[in-house]
Formats: structure tokens, C-alpha cells, sequence
């Protein structure tokens, strides 16, 4: 960890105008991903900017019927909220399935979306990485795989997003609000919030540096069955080996993401059409043009088969 | 005292003390945060620095260059210590690669430099700043490859009893397969840490460490020290699995640290580098073939391991295990060595059994389905008394076959469905699944001082370990029954290399012979005792804190403050005798039908391994031991980057090891049992003993939910997921 300055912004924008033009300054939430890429040198800000006080901490009903989303409500608070529990059933499920108790009650919804790849090359300053240290190369195409993604990856990177709930944030079609320097706002539908890696897989948001996420908005309820399903090797405190997220109609229509495959929550607009026809039509466009490593190829089936098991309980 | 035949009735039968579920004595110093562990302890005097390890980037090779400049600068700095100005260092009798290495590197994360500051986060920010250029070299880090290149290379140390090639080839039932286990890292809580101080010529090192006296020595042969001028103290020891049997690179880099500096310095292991830096226990490859007759009496049996190791190390003793657990007239057992440039391999949490089982018990359950006979029956049929090697030789007590037949009715094993994939619970299948227990009783000596205070007081004073197995509790309960005092008058010290040396705690030794070394001091005390105070010593009942024979009854305190210090040594009675412990482990596990998820529902273990000391406690060990059987089965494994040549998934985000989600209800089953050719105490190992045979338990089981057999640990999801039935 190197030594750094520490402000605590008054506003949203106070906080933004802190980062602008000062790229080796971050923001600071709940700190439960950056204080430990900080110690181990994979981030080395010179200045944090802590936004824990800015009062984005509540969740409000919009005036179009859905739910506005603060940026700094914990993980714990939103997965506990009983209008989310009741309307988006799908994102309260992944909340609770993602890290413990305890680091629950630290993260915040925007640090969720923005916490790094768990990929172990990328946290071994010893190995070359091509989004830690553009340039190096990646280490993981030729190593270790297992957990790393099966689609949207590229030559230069194989990273997954490793959130729970950016997953079910994307089934529900959920908005990123901001708030840059000059005090103006935007928001950015989530399905454009993450960047492929290509070449710069770096750049891992559309963020502008010092943009700020202010909330995120959740449409109006869609309603149906709701249900978010985590594979891993052991029963709780670990990462997806896959996961679903899915509302699924009464009528059979619906839609589905996955987790665990990608460097983004996976979702594709044929894979939602092709619900009614069932697991491997979805299966398949979703995952049309995976390109698997020897030890990752196993997803395309688990997710096909976990596709399944989800609809089946759709039916239920 | 040497312990040379049976034992006889003594003072530990009456079980007024030993024996009984006692309390951890240090249970609250545990529970409470205030046990002074290693790294947290307050009372060094000096004025304290702190130390920051910096380990190679690559696996071979040497290092071309060193940029220490931005590091000795940067704020706090007192010291860098590398190979270049460390002084002429020697190598402990125990470790393999060099604990301090440059500039030839001999595997990933071995340490190359110290740095000490004035505070732990500028050590730690000065030695990010060092820069290394590497040389690297080409290197062997891949088992599976490095077996076929050896090919029969190292058959010519087999061990053969019989004929196997002929008893194989004539048996009409026959297996022939192959499992491999993968490379474990012990995933203690406590990490490596220790705190370093020098007085003159003289140093103190207040470690992690579970055997003082081979530390203490390793430590002077390294710094070219006399052992007497090497202090050694590890009292509180936060969990060690064999990854703190040896001297490690955290105490010699302390001790290089504060010498280099004239201050007292602490250095913790960072929980990323110790999979690589440290120890860690090798991945086999196991062959087994076993021949029976139609009958399902084995008639050949054996089991090859390849495992690698850095030149100069040992190879994982997967085998013995199969020497001498089943009957047949046949045999053959081999251990294969592969030289790897992989971290050091050695012990961990039974070490050459718990993986040896692992394969063995598959390969018994694969038998008994292609004779189509049960599983425990198989077993049974095949029980043996003595050594198959050398019937002369008997087992001091074997009670293999009772623990069988005791699990199997306590778990309700005749329920099990013989054809596997048969039980299906809504979304789960469901499977039983068994197999022995079995790891061996070693003898030990140990040297204990005990000492009455004069106030009716005992201390008991050696250097055993407590590595959270309960080691405080049973010595305290061996010391008041020996003595007649109640066990809260029994004050235990331990962890220090200024006291006599015990068997130290490993290859679940540590209970019987420790306990043994304070039964030897006692029966020395009593002496004393009744010498002092005019008893007969033979004849003398301690009791109630009293000296009693016949219708006088004296006070212990009126003794004064009497001392006496022996060790329990051991005759032959372990060539004559076969010592072991066995268990029978029964597991229900349910496995996903859509995902193939595999999730324990239930465990149970039966075990017989002489007189248990204190039921709670050796609960606690077993219950434990099958966490980590678990463990192993499902989900344990370093991952092998083999052209990079390191263990990739080197944190506990990365290696998983069971959460509380994981384990479900487990039964443990001690069979009443006394071994009177193991020591005084009559009692033997047990913790290990609850982890042997548990990981092929689970697999069985299964296998018995799923119908797919996999024979390459751990049993993950991947495996046999393409082979279950289609998604409804």
C-alpha cells in the first residue's frame, strides 16, 4: 500500500469535481475490494475521496412506479428492503447469495457494480496481466481458467464480472445514474454500463474519470416468478461458477441473464425470445460464440443444465 | 521410565479425572481474544520493528539484478536483508529449498529479502518498491508428465510379499485403476509469524511452531548457532495441519531482521504467499489393482504412488496404508519419486495416508460392486489380525470389523441401494457411501517436569504444543490424576524450548506420548512425595489432595515444593506388536440433479484408538478431521500453473476449504478401548484418524447418488456432470 490523502466530499459533486483531471484519485464506499487491491499494490491511489456521507443512501419510489436505488445503500439494506423484496424478488436473492454477513453490510450498491475480476492473475503482482498492467499479457489464457469467462472475453483478456447483483440488476433492465464535475447528470442503462475488454481491458466502465454514481433506478415491477440460482463448489462464500438470474411469465416469456461467464452480467435479447421454447434454445443463444478454455468449457453445459433446473421452477 | 511391556493396572485406570469430557483449560483465553498468539504478543520488551517479506516472481531461474535504492530510502526503513549480506547461512535438517534464496531461486515465493521499518505498513510499502529482474529457467511442474517420462524408473524399492504378478493374474475378479489427489495447502487460521529478539550472542524467538525442539535445532544449524544460545517459545499455536512442523522462512527472516537491526522484529507470512513460500502436500498418482476369488477374499493387492517433490525431498507416503490394512497373500507397494521445481511438498494433515485412503477406499468400494457384495461386508471378509507381511506380528488391538458393523447400525447403511443412482429426493439425488479408517500409532519420547508448588499446587512444565487440539487439558487431567488434585490445581506450561523436550505434536503422536512423559515425571513426584512424607511409595493412594495408606492420610502441600523431571522412552513392543487406529466413516451426501452440486447431509465416525483421554476434546479433533475430509473430497486443491510453475489459487478467496454451510450433522463413536502396549496411558492417536478414509467416503457416497464414478479429487461438479441423467 502506498501512502495517500484522504478527503471526505460535502456533495455529489463536490466529490466528482475532487476527481476530475486527477486520474490517481479514487472514490471510497465501503472499501471492502479497493482497501485490498490497495495493499497488495494493484491499485496504488495517490488520494481517496470518501462518499460515504453524501446522503445517497436511500431507496425512494420513482414517479414512474419503480424504485430509485441511493449509491451508497449497503448491500445488506437493499437485499433486506421490503419493497424490493416483494417486487424484484430476483435482486434481493442475488444480494444474499453473494459474500458474507459481514461484508454485506459494508458494500454499497455502486461499489458492487464497480468491484474488480477475482481472476487470480490479476491479483499476483507477479504474473503478467493485461488489465492490471496493460500490456503484460495475460496470464490466465494459458493457466488457470476455471472460473474465468466463456464468452464476451477477448486475446488480451478472459476476466469475469464476479457481482451477484449486476446480475439480477440486468434481467431487471436497472439504470446507473451519475453526476460528473460540471454537475451534469446521465443515465446509463446497465446493459452499457460495462465494457468488453477487446483490446483495453482496463477500461472496464463507460465511467468518466470522476464521474460519480449518484443511484440506480429499477423500472416499474414486471412481476412473475422471480429466481436467481449461484452454482459454486462449496455452499456459501464463493464465487459463481455460474449463476441465473430469470424472471419468468406465466405466459412462458421472460428473461433470463447469467453470471459467471463473462467480464459483464450476460444477457441476450434472443436468448429472452427463445424462453418459451426452453433451456437449450436459451442456452444456446446465449451463448453463441463462447469461446471456452479447456478448463472452463464444462459452463456451457452447467449453464444449460442450471437453465433448466431455473425454468423448471419457473413451471413449478 | 522405559515402557517395555504391557502396562499393568496404574493410578490413570481409576478415571476419576482422565477420561472425562473436561473443559479446554485455555478454552476461554480462546474464546476471549486474550491468548497471546505469536505475532500479537505485548510483553517483548525493546523497542519493537517491523518486518515485510519480499519472495521470487518466478519458479527457476536466478535473480539478475536487485534495485534496492527506492526501498532503503523510502520513510521508516531500518534494514534489507538479502542472501548477499545475511552472512553465511546453514540449512535445517528438515527443510528441502533454502528459506532465505538468492541468488538462485528454487521455487515460486521463496523469500529473497527482509525488509524492517519502523511500522508494518512502511515495511510493506518499502518492499513493493524493490526491483527484481529474473532469469529465468526452464523447470518440471507437471506431475502427470513427469511420471510418464520416468516410466518404471523406481520399482526396483518396491516392497513385495508373495508373488503379486501371479496371485493378480489368476484371481477371477480383478480391478485395475488409477485416482490422482491434487495439491493441498494446510489453510491454518494463525498464519506463519514470528517475533525475533537477540540478547548479546543469544536469541528468542516467540513463534507458530508445533515441535520446539526440531525448530529450536533447525534454527541454530541455519544461523550457525550453538542450540543452547536458541530460545524457542510457541505456547498458543493457531491451528498448523504439519505446515508448522519445521522451521519456516518467517523465523529465520525475524531473526536476520533484528540482528541486522539490534531491535526486537515481528514478521507475519501474508496469507497470499504462504501457499507457495511455505510447505504443502504433494498431488499423487495412484495405481491399485486387487485380485479376489469369487468368495471376495482378496488374494493381491497393489498400490503404486507417484508423487514430486523439489531434488532432495521425499516423496508422499501414499502406500503404507495398504500394507497393512486388508489381508491377501500377494503384495506389492511403491513409492514413486518425480523431481518437480514446485514449491516443497511434506506433511499435512496425515500425511501418506489421508491421500493413500483416498484411493485405497475407492478402489475397495469398485471391488465390492464388481463382486456384488456390500461394501462393509467386503471389508470384513478381508480383516486381518496380523501383519499380512508377517503373521508373527499381531496388531496390539484391532477393532476394525466393530467399528463396521457399530457405523453401519447406528447409520442405517442396510437402507443403502446397492445399484447407485437409484434415490432421488425432489431436485437431489442421493447416495450412502463408507470406508475404513485406519492411520498408525507412533511411540514417541517425551520429557516432562512436574512440580509441586507446596500449597497443594502441580505444574506441569515441557515443550508440547497446544496447536488447539486440547494438549493444556489432557496433560492437566494426566497430572491430577496422577497426583490426586483437583484439575483446577493443576497449572500447564508449555511451548517453550527452556523446558524438557516432548514428542511435540504431529502424526497425532502428540496425546499419547506427551501424556506418557507427565505419567513418567509423576510416578518419579510420587516418590519424592512419599519418600518426603514417610509413605511407602508403592503402596500410596494420591487422592483428594491427600497422600493416603492405610488409616494416615497427609496433605499434598505438607511435601513442600518437591520437582522431578523423566521421560517416557519406548522398548520393542512396536516391532512386535503392529500399532494402528482404525474407523469406520459413513457419509450421506445429496448431489444436484441439474447442476451436480454435492452437498453432505450426514457423517458419522466410529472409532477405536485405545483409551480416549477426554471425550470432549477428542471429539472435537475427530469432527474436525472430517471437516477437512470433506474438504479434500469436494473442493481442496491447489491449482498447478504448469509452465508458469506455481500455485495459482494461492488465497482463501481461491482455495476453498468447507464453511459452516458445508458441514452438516456429525456423529462421533469412540469404542471403549484400552491398548496396554502403546504406554501407561493405554490411549493412542485419534485426530488423524478422523480424517483417514473420510474423503473417500464421500466420493462413494457420491457415487451412489449419481451413478458416476470419478476417480480424481477433489469430486467438483465438472467431473460428472456431463454424465448425469438429462434435466427434467
Amino acid at each position: 500500500m502506498r501512502a495517500f490523502t484522504y478527503e471526505r466530499a460535502a456533495t455529489p459533486q463536490d466529490a466528482a469535481a475532487a476527481l476530475a483531471g486527477h486520474p490517481q484519485a479514487r472514490f471510497i464506499a465501503g472499501g471492502t475490494n479497493l482497501l485490498d487491491l490497495m495493499k497488495l499494490q494493484i491499485e496504488a491511489p495517490t488520494h481517496l475521496v470518501d462518499v460515504n456521507h453524501l446522503g445517497l443512501d436511500r431507496i425512494e419510489p420513482t414517479p414512474e412506479g419503480g424504485l430509485r436505488i441511493g449509491a451508497l445503500v449497503r448491500n445488506t439494506d437493499l437485499a433486506a428492503d421490503a419493497r424490493v423484496r416483494r417486487d424484484y424478488a430476483v435482486l434481493s436473492r442475488a444480494l444474499l447469495a453473494g459474500a458474507s454477513g459481514q461484508l454485506r453490510n459494508k458494500a454499497t450498491t455502486a461499489g458492487n457494480l464497480l468491484q474488480r475480476t477475482r481472476c487470480p492473475y490479476f491479483y499476483d503482482t507477479d504474473q503478467p496481466c493485461n488489465k492490471r498492467q496493460p500490456g503484460s499479457g495475460c496470464g490466465a489464457l494459458q493457466g488457470y481458467s476455471r472460473q474465468l469467462a466463456v464468452i464476451g472475453g477477448s486475446e488480451s483478456c478472459i476476466a469475469t464480472h464476479p457481482s451477484d447483483m449486476a446480475v439480477a440488476m440486468r434481467a431487471l433492465d436497472a439504470v446507473v445514474e451519475t453526476i460528473r464535475a460540471d454537475g451534469s447528470a446521465r443515465a446509463i442503462p446497465i446493459a452499457d454500463f460495462h465494457l468488453l475488454p477487446g483490446d483495453t481491458p482496463h477500461l472496464e466502465t463507460v465511467l468518466e474519470q470522476g464521474e460519480l454514481i449518484t443511484a440506480v433506478t429499477l423500472p416499474p415491477p414486471v412481476g412473475g416468478r422471480q429466481v436467481y440460482r449461484k452454482v459454486r463448489d462449496r455452499a456459501s462464500y464463493a464465487f459463481a461458477l455460474i449463476s441465473v438470474a430469470a424472471v419468468l411469465q406465466p405466459d412462458g416469456t421472460g428473461r433470463v441473464a447469467l453470471g459467471g461467464v463473462a467480464p459483464k452480467p450476460w444477457r441476450v435479447a434472443a436468448a429472452d425470445a427463445a424462453l418459451p421454447q426452453g433451456a437449450q434454445a436459451v442456452a444456446s443463444a446465449l451463448l453463441q460464440g463462447a469461446a471456452p478454455r479447456p478448463d472452463n468449457a464444462f459452463k456451457l453445459l452447467l449453464a444449460e443444465r442450471t437453465l433448466a433446473a431455473v425454468l423448471a421452477e419457473g413451471r413449478a | 521410565m522405559k515402557f517395555d511391556t504391557a502396562a499393568t493396572t496404574n493410578p490413570i485406570d481409576r478415571l476419576r479425572i482422565i477420561g472425562q469430557p473436561a473443559d479446554r483449560i485455555d478454552g476461554r483465553l480462546k474464546t476471549t481474544g486474550t491468548a497471546p498468539y505469536a505475532y500479537e504478543r505485548q510483553d517483548i520488551p525493546g523497542d519493537m520493528a517491523h518486518a515485510y517479506v519480499v519472495v521470487a516472481g518466478i519458479a527457476k531461474g536466478r535473480i539478475g539484478a536487485m534495485t534496492l535504492e527506492d526501498a532503503q530510502a523510502a520513510p521508516g526503513v531500518l534494514a534489507i536483508v538479502t542472501a548477499a549480506n545475511a552472512g553465511e547461512l546453514g540449512q535445517g535438517k528438515m527443510n528441502t529449498a533454502r528459506l532465505l534464496g538468492g541468488p538462485h531461486v528454487e521455487h515460486y515465493h521463496q523469500a529473497i529479502a527482509v525488509v524492517v521499518a519502523e511500522s508494518f505498513e512502511q515495511a510493506r510499502e518499502a518492499a513493493q518498491a524493490i526491483r527484481v529482474t529474473w532469469l529465468p529457467e526452464e523447470g518440471n511442474y507437471d506431475l502427470a508428465a513427469a511420471r510418464t517420462a520416468m516410466g518404471d524408473a523406481g520399482q526396483e524399492d518396491d516392497t513385495r510379499v508373495g508373488d503379486f504378478e501371479a496371485g493378480f493374474a489368476s484371481a477371477p475378479v480383478q480391478l485395475d485403476a488409477t485416482y490422482t489427489t491434487p495439491d493441498q495447502t494446510h489453510a491454518m487460521m494463525e498464519p506463519h509469524a514470528t517475533i525475533a529478539a537477540w540478547d548479546g550472542g543469544s536469541l528468542t524467538v516467540w513463534c507458530s511452531n508445533q515441535m520446539v525442539a526440531w525448530t529450536r535445532g533447525d534454527l541454530a544449524l541455519t544461523l550457525g548457532l550453538e542450540k543452547e544460545k536458541v530460545r524457542l517459545v510457541s505456547p498458543y499455536v493457531g491451528g498448523g495441519f504439519g505446515g508448522k512442523l519445521f522451521l519456516r522462512a518467517d523465523t529465520v527472516l525475524a531473526a536476520l531482521a533484528a540482528r541486522a537491526t539490534g531491535r526486537p522484529v515481528k514478521l507475519a507470512l501474508p496469507r497470499p504467499l504462504i501457499a507457495n513460500n511455505t510447505t504443502h502436500r504433494p498431488a499423487t498418482i495412484q495405481r491399485i489393482r486387487i485380485g479376489a476369488g469369487r468368495d471376495g477374499r482378496i488374494a493381491a493387492i497393489a498400490h503404486e504412488s507417484w508423487s514430486g517433490n523439489l531434488k532432495g525431498g521425499d516423496p508422499e507416503t501414499a502406500v503404507d496404508q495398504t500394507k497393512l490394512l486388508y489381508a491377501g497373500a500377494h503384495r506389492l507397494t511403491g513409492l514413486r519419486l518425480a523431481e518437480l521445481d514446485l514449491p516443497e511438498g511434506n506433511s499435512m494433515r496425515a500425511p501418506g495416508e489421508a491421500p493413500g485412503m483416498m484411493a485405497l477406499e475407492i478402489a475397495m468400494d469398485e471391488m465390492a460392486e464388481k463382486l456384488g457384495m456390500d461394501p462393509v461386508e467386503f471389508r470384513i471378509l478381508n480383516d486381518t489380525q496380523v501383519d499380512p507381511a508377517d503373521p508373527s506380528r499381531p496388531f496390539s488391538q484391532r477393532q476394525l470389523v466393530e467399528c463396521l458393523r457399530r457405523g453401519a447400525e447406528r447409520f442405517g447403511w442396510s437402507r443403502r441401494q446397492a445399484r447407485p443412482g437409484q434415490v432421488r429426493e425432489g431436485s437431489w439425488l442421493v447416495g450412502f457411501g463408507m470406508a475404513a479408517g485406519f492411520r498408525n500409532n507412533l511411540q514417541t519420547k517425551s520429557a516432562a517436569r512436574v512440580r509441586l508448588d507446596g500449597d497443594g499446587g502441580v505444574i506441569v512444565e515441557t515443550d508440547m504444543t497446544d496447536i488447539g487440539t486440547g494438549s493444556y487439558t489432557i496433560l492437566a487431567q494426566t497430572a491430577a490424576e496422577m497426583m490426586g488434585v483437583a484439575l483446577d490445581r493443576v497449572a500447564v506450561r508449555l511451548g517453550d524450548s527452556d523446558f524438557p523436550a516432548s514428542a511435540g505434536s504431529g502424526g497425532q503422536w502428540g496425546a499419547n506420548n506427551s501424556t506418557a512423559g507427565v505419567y513418567a515425571a509423576c510416578v518419579k513426584l510420587r516418590e519424592a512425595v512419599a519418600q518426603a512424607l514417610g509413605f511407602n511409595a508403592s503402596d500410596a493412594v494420591f487422592e483428594d489432595g491427600e497422600v493416603r495408606l492405610g488409616n494416615r492420610a497427609v496433605p499434598l502441600a505438607e511435601a513442600g515444593a518437591l520437582s522431578a523431571e523423566d521421560r517416557i522412552e519406548y522398548g520393542d513392543l512396536a516391532k512386535r506388536y503392529q500399532q494402528s487406529t482404525f474407523a469406520g466413516h459413513f457419509v450421506e451426501v445429496a448431489v444436484d440433479a441439474a447442476t451436480g452440486e454435492v452437498r453432505v447431509r450426514r457423517m458419522l465416525a466410529v472409532c477405536a484408538a485405545g483409551r480416549i483421554l477426554n471425550p470432549k476434546t477428542a471429539r472435537s479433533q475427530v469432527i474436525g478431521a472430517m471437516t477437512m475430509g470433506v474438504g479434500a473430497a469436494l473442493m481442496e486443491e491447489l491449482a498447478v500453473d504448469t509452465s508458469r510453475g506455481f500455485f495459482v489459487n494461492h488465497d482463501l478467496a481461491g482455495y476453498e476449504v468447507p464453511v459452516h454451510a458445508d458441514i452438516p450433522h456429525q456423529e462421533v463413536i469412540f469404542l471403549d478401548e484400552t491398548d496396554p502396549l502403546s504406554s501407561p496411558m493405554k490411549a493412542k492417536g485419534v485426530g488423524e484418524l478422523g480424517l483417514c478414509g473420510v474423503g473417500a467416503a464421500v466420493a462413494n457416497a457420491v457415487y451412489n447418488a449419481t451413478g458416476v464414478r470419478v476417480r480424481d479429487y477433489p469430486v467438483t461438479l465438472d467431473k460428472h456432470l456431463a454424465r448425469l441423467p438429462a434435466v427434467a
